[in-house]
């Protein structure tokens, strides 16, 4: 078939699928690659080709190191689909070291990571998984005898860009959770000011990661942040806003207990403690695994993973969210989102919809305030 | 001439281990494992809300994810005597099943492989002859010369860029080395194979867990993901179907590359059935309930003790015997360092008295490990599949018996080679392929309940704390993909009143206990022979033949009832 007959709009130059081809890489799933990080970047189709030529320059040197983890982010690495752990490492990014994957031990491991700090200087992108504990003199936790304080500062000195993956990194995490026994810090606390992008998460969402390292070989800066230093990309946006559950809160559907009638036909987990109105994410629309679910579509609540000092303000787990400050944040956000709604009803002349839209969470507030 | 050598970090493994090693006359004369780094979840756990606690627990770890889960809501259930229901029984048999085939997976070719195969040997591999071998040992459809001549080229296009990443400065060409190079070749294919297999078959803990790593659908009295056939926010036929499907893929993968590779690798390296035994005692909690009665009996891998390599003596397992050492750890005991504490009688205080990092050595002769040492009956135990296996070979179990027998009659070894670092490396192929077949029935199972009805996965009837007890305490075993796994915990006042795990690779990394006696890691080594004590390939052999997992053996625990202070930080 000659491609030429077809005219497309968007096109990836044929050298740079004929070099991906001789990598082994078919141009379908190449083009399935670049669609898909666009899509994720949430950029418009016109940047596909600026996508693929940004896959198609040397290999960007990564180091990833570990502290406080539980290696549950490298492992949500290898769970990556759009591209996949083997292409990223074979074929996008030169990982000069990752504990999980290298070959190397000791201190030809250690050598590795040292000769690519050197080499790399300003240029190559860190990964941080897991807290940093300043407890101890550094001894909580050490790698080659040196302490992670240590180790980290001079990483992320010299980095191009840092990307902290999962919530330890990023906010500190399970081991800052209170009471903290071994001091632990986020990146951020550690080196204040440095180019830092957060992908919390517990662990992170591998297309997230994927997503922002793309961004920056695209771009060749990091992606714009909220005030917690997350892409907006992948946490602009509130899982109760995207929650495929929804109209089930609006319309005032709950399930009341866990295996109940309500609950396997997929009702709001509201009650059952969910923490989607207080957690940014994009868990609703990217999902795990390949898209395959999330917690709420597997029927558990939101633990609202992805928030700083989730550990702490976001339990007990199963207790639904009380009208606290962060309900009244909740809710007045709601009002905001109820005006736009009401406007655009009003436009269609049909209020009857946005008032049945507040029908079910007024009732449950007025629940709320009876119990409390 | 006697020399020191340390061994940090020790990579493809989990967290934070250092080797230390003495080398004499090409071997290790005597050994210490160290783990360097410290969290405190345990510490972290009291005074919240016991039901709370399997979210926490999980980030234990996050490879072997579930598995802490699954042991903390077996004590949560055993000191609120909670009984779960038939589904959900099923359904934790297959998470934490398929936890078991995925992880050895993930273990053998992506951990340990590179201790064996030479990837740069692999270049100069005859396609053609690759594809011979690969024929004639197994039934794979991929194993043709083209596909073999297109991952060598994939390989040679990669080293050709001069930029080895994760395999620069490794041991290519160490001596130790003996695959031929077609081997290596299949070898390394496989390792990109099972690299795209992993993902896809953990997507069964997606569905029933809503994702990997961390799956959130576990439950104190059940699970949370719904079972009705006519709902599509719950398991139904459509779900199940998809399961069966990557179970599927996941057995055939074991059948057929796993195991034909493990026996072809295996049988270069005979040598190594000699090496690594280590301490010799096994032990086994057993696992996989066939019914919902909780009785040891009902457990498909049994439960028990082998001491000193007697596979005639079965003995079985009395949990007040567990007690925990700290004389060689970083902690202090209120009443001595020396004595042994039950844990739910544990004590926390961290006392790091090591050297001031940076440091080229560890004072080896006082504390110099974050991980405790666990004693049972006062002496140090191995776990992992090989205990798993062992256990269930004497015990009787058929499909166990069936493939071990089949697995020695191929290599021509017998039993005894099972105590070693080949041994601990075979018998975990062994679990995989039991678990990969068995998985099959308890989906079967499950689908069967769901024809009839039957669609409860929880019991609600302990759920409000109102319902519990002043004070209750309880454990939970797990046999997790690295071996027996205990919590421990004590609830008072609806709140955890302290926490204990005492985890597989506690048991097989702690250090010394006050009797001198060494742990499993520190015993397997003695004796390893060292080809280049700069290259320390054949310690990485028998350490990753444990699959270590540190960030799950370092935790901590606190007897005093020191009252949390919450930080509410809205």
């Amino acid at each position: 078939m000659n491609s030429e007959q077809i005219p497309e709009p968007i096109s990836i130059p044929e050298e740079i699928l004929q070099k991906w081809e001789a990598k082994g890489v078919s141009r379908r799933d190449f083009m399935k690659f670049c669609t898909a990080v666009t899509a994720t970047l949430a950029l418009p189709v016109s940047f596909i080709p600026q996508v693929a030529a940004a896959m198609d320059d040397q290999r960007l040197p990564v180091i990833w190191v570990e502290y406080q983890s539980c290696s549950g982010d490298s492992e949500a690495f290898l769970r990556a689909n759009q591209p996949t752990a083997a292409e990223i490492i074979l074929d996008v990014i030169s990982l000069e070291y990752a504990e999980v994957v290298m070959a190397a031990a000791g201190h030809q491991a250690e050598q590795a990571k040292w000769a690519a700090m050197e080499k790399y200087k300003g240029k190559y992108l860190l990964i941080v998984e897991g807290s940093i504990p300043t407890g101890a003199g550094g001894a909580y936790c050490t790698v080659g005898g040196e302490s992670a304080v240590d180790s980290a500062k001079k990483l992320i000195q010299n980095a191009a860009a840092t990307i902290t993956v999962g919530t330890c990194a990023s906010f500190g995490g399970i081991p800052a959770a209170a009471p903290n026994p071994t001091g632990a810090v986020s990146v951020r606390e550690l080196v204040p000011g440095a180019a830092i992008v957060n992908l919390p998460g517990c662990p992170v969402n591998a297309e997230n990661l994927t997503a922002t390292i793309v961004h920056f070989l695209t771009f060749g800066k990091l992606p714009a942040v909220d005030a917690l230093g997350r892409p907006k990309f992948a946490y602009g946006k509130r899982i109760h806003d995207n929650c495929e559950r929804r109209a089930h809160f609006d319309a005032g559907q709950y399930a009341e207990d866990f295996g109940d009638a309500a609950q396997r036909q997929g009702h709001c987990l509201y009650k059952l403690g969910c923490k989607g109105p207080e957690t940014f994410h994009n868990c609703p629309t990217i999902r795990y695994n390949e898209g395959t679910s999330w917690p709420i579509m597997a029927g558990h609540g939101c633990i609202g993973c992805s928030e700083p000092g989730f550990w702490d303000t976001m339990t007990p787990f199963y207790r639904r969210l009380p009208q606290v400050p962060g309900f009244g944040i909740e809710a007045t956000a709601d009002k905001i989102g109820l005006g736009l709604v009401a406007a655009t009803a009003a436009a269609f002349a049909a209020h009857g919809i946005a008032s049945a839209c507040r029908k079910g969470d007024a009732m449950e507030s007025d629940k709320l305030k009876r119990e409390e | 001439m006697s020399k020191r050598i340390a061994v940090d970090p020790i990579t493809r493994i989990e967290g934070h281990l250092r080797i230390e090693a003495q080398i004499e006359g090409g071997k290790i004369t005597n050994a210490w494992s160290s783990s360097t780094a410290f969290r405190g979840i345990e510490a972290i756990l009291k005074g919240r809300d016991p039901r709370d606690a399997h979210h926490f627990t999980q980030r234990f770890c996050g490879v072997c994810t579930t598995v802490h889960s699954m042991a903390s809501i077996r004590a949560v259930e055993d000191a609120l005597k909670i009984q779960i229901p038939d589904n959900a029984r099923l359904i934790r048999n297959l998470i934490m099943g398929i936890q078991n085939v995925q992880d050895h997976v993930i273990h053998f070719y992506h951990l340990h492989a590179l201790d064996w195969v030479d990837i740069v040997s692999a270049l100069s591999a005859d396609p053609a002859k690759t594809s011979q071998l690969a024929q004639s040992i197994s039934d794979w459809p991929k194993s043709s010369t083209t596909y073999f001549k297109a991952v060598q080229g994939r390989i040679q296009a990669f080293v050709n860029t001069g930029r080895l990443g994760p395999f620069q400065n490794a041991y290519w060409g160490h001596s130790a080395y003996r695959l031929p190079a077609e081997a290596n070749l299949m070898a390394v294919a496989h390792y990109l194979e099972a690299l795209e297999w992993q993902k896809e078959v953990i997507k069964i803990h997606a569905i029933l867990g809503s994702k990997n790593p961390h799956p959130q659908t576990f439950l104190v009295g059940g699970m949370a993901i719904p079972v009705d056939p006519d709902s599509q926010n719950a398991l139904n036929a459509d779900k199940i179907a998809y399961i069966g499907k990557l179970l599927k893929q996941a057995r055939l993968f074991v059948e057929q590359v796993y195991i034909p590779d493990l026996l072809a690798v295996a049988s270069f390296y005979k040598d190594w059935a000699a090496i690594g035994g280590g301490v010799g005692n096994y032990l086994s909690y057993g696992d996989f309930p066939m019914d919902n009665s909780g009785s040891v009996s009902s457990l498909y891998f049994p439960r028990g003790i082998i001491m000193g390599k007697d596979l005639a003596n079965l003995m079985t397992v009395d949990e007040s015997k567990i007690t925990e050492y700290v004389t060689n750890s970083w902690y202090s005991y209120a009443g001595g360092d020396n004595k042994g504490l039950h844990p739910y009688d544990g004590e926390t205080t961290p006392n790091y008295n090591g050297p001031k990092p940076p440091y080229e050595f560890l004072d080896t002769n006082g504390k110099y490990s974050w991980v405790k040492s666990p004693r049972y009956n006062d002496q140090p135990m191995e776990v992992g599949p090989l205990a798993r296996i062992l256990v269930a070979y004497v015990g009787g179990n058929p499909d166990v018996k069936g493939v071990v027998d089949f697995v020695l009659g191929k290599l021509g070894v017998g039993a005894g080679a099972l105590f070693s670092t080949l041994g601990r490396t075979a018998a975990r192929g062994v679990d995989a392929l039991i678990m990969a077949r068995k998985n099959e029935v308890w989906l079967q199972q499950l689908a069967d309940n769901m024809g009839r009805g039957i669609y409860e996965t929880f019991n609600k009837e302990k759920w409000d704390p109102a319902t519990w007890p002043k004070e209750a305490r309880g454990f939970g075993f797990h046999e997790a993909p690295r071996g027996a796994l205990g919590h421990w915990i004590r609830i008072e006042n609806q709140k955890i009143a302290n926490y204990q795990a005492v985890v597989p690779s506690t048991w097989n990394a702690g250090p010394r206990d006050p009797k001198g006696q060494l742990g499993p890691y520190e015993s397997a080594l003695v004796g390893t022979p060292i080809a280049d004590e700069q290259k320390p390939l054949e310690i990485l052999r028998t350490i990753h033949s444990f699959d270590p997992c540190l960030a799950c053996a370092v935790h901590v625990l606190d007897g005093q009832g020191t009252e949390i202070i919450r930080i509410k930080a809205l």
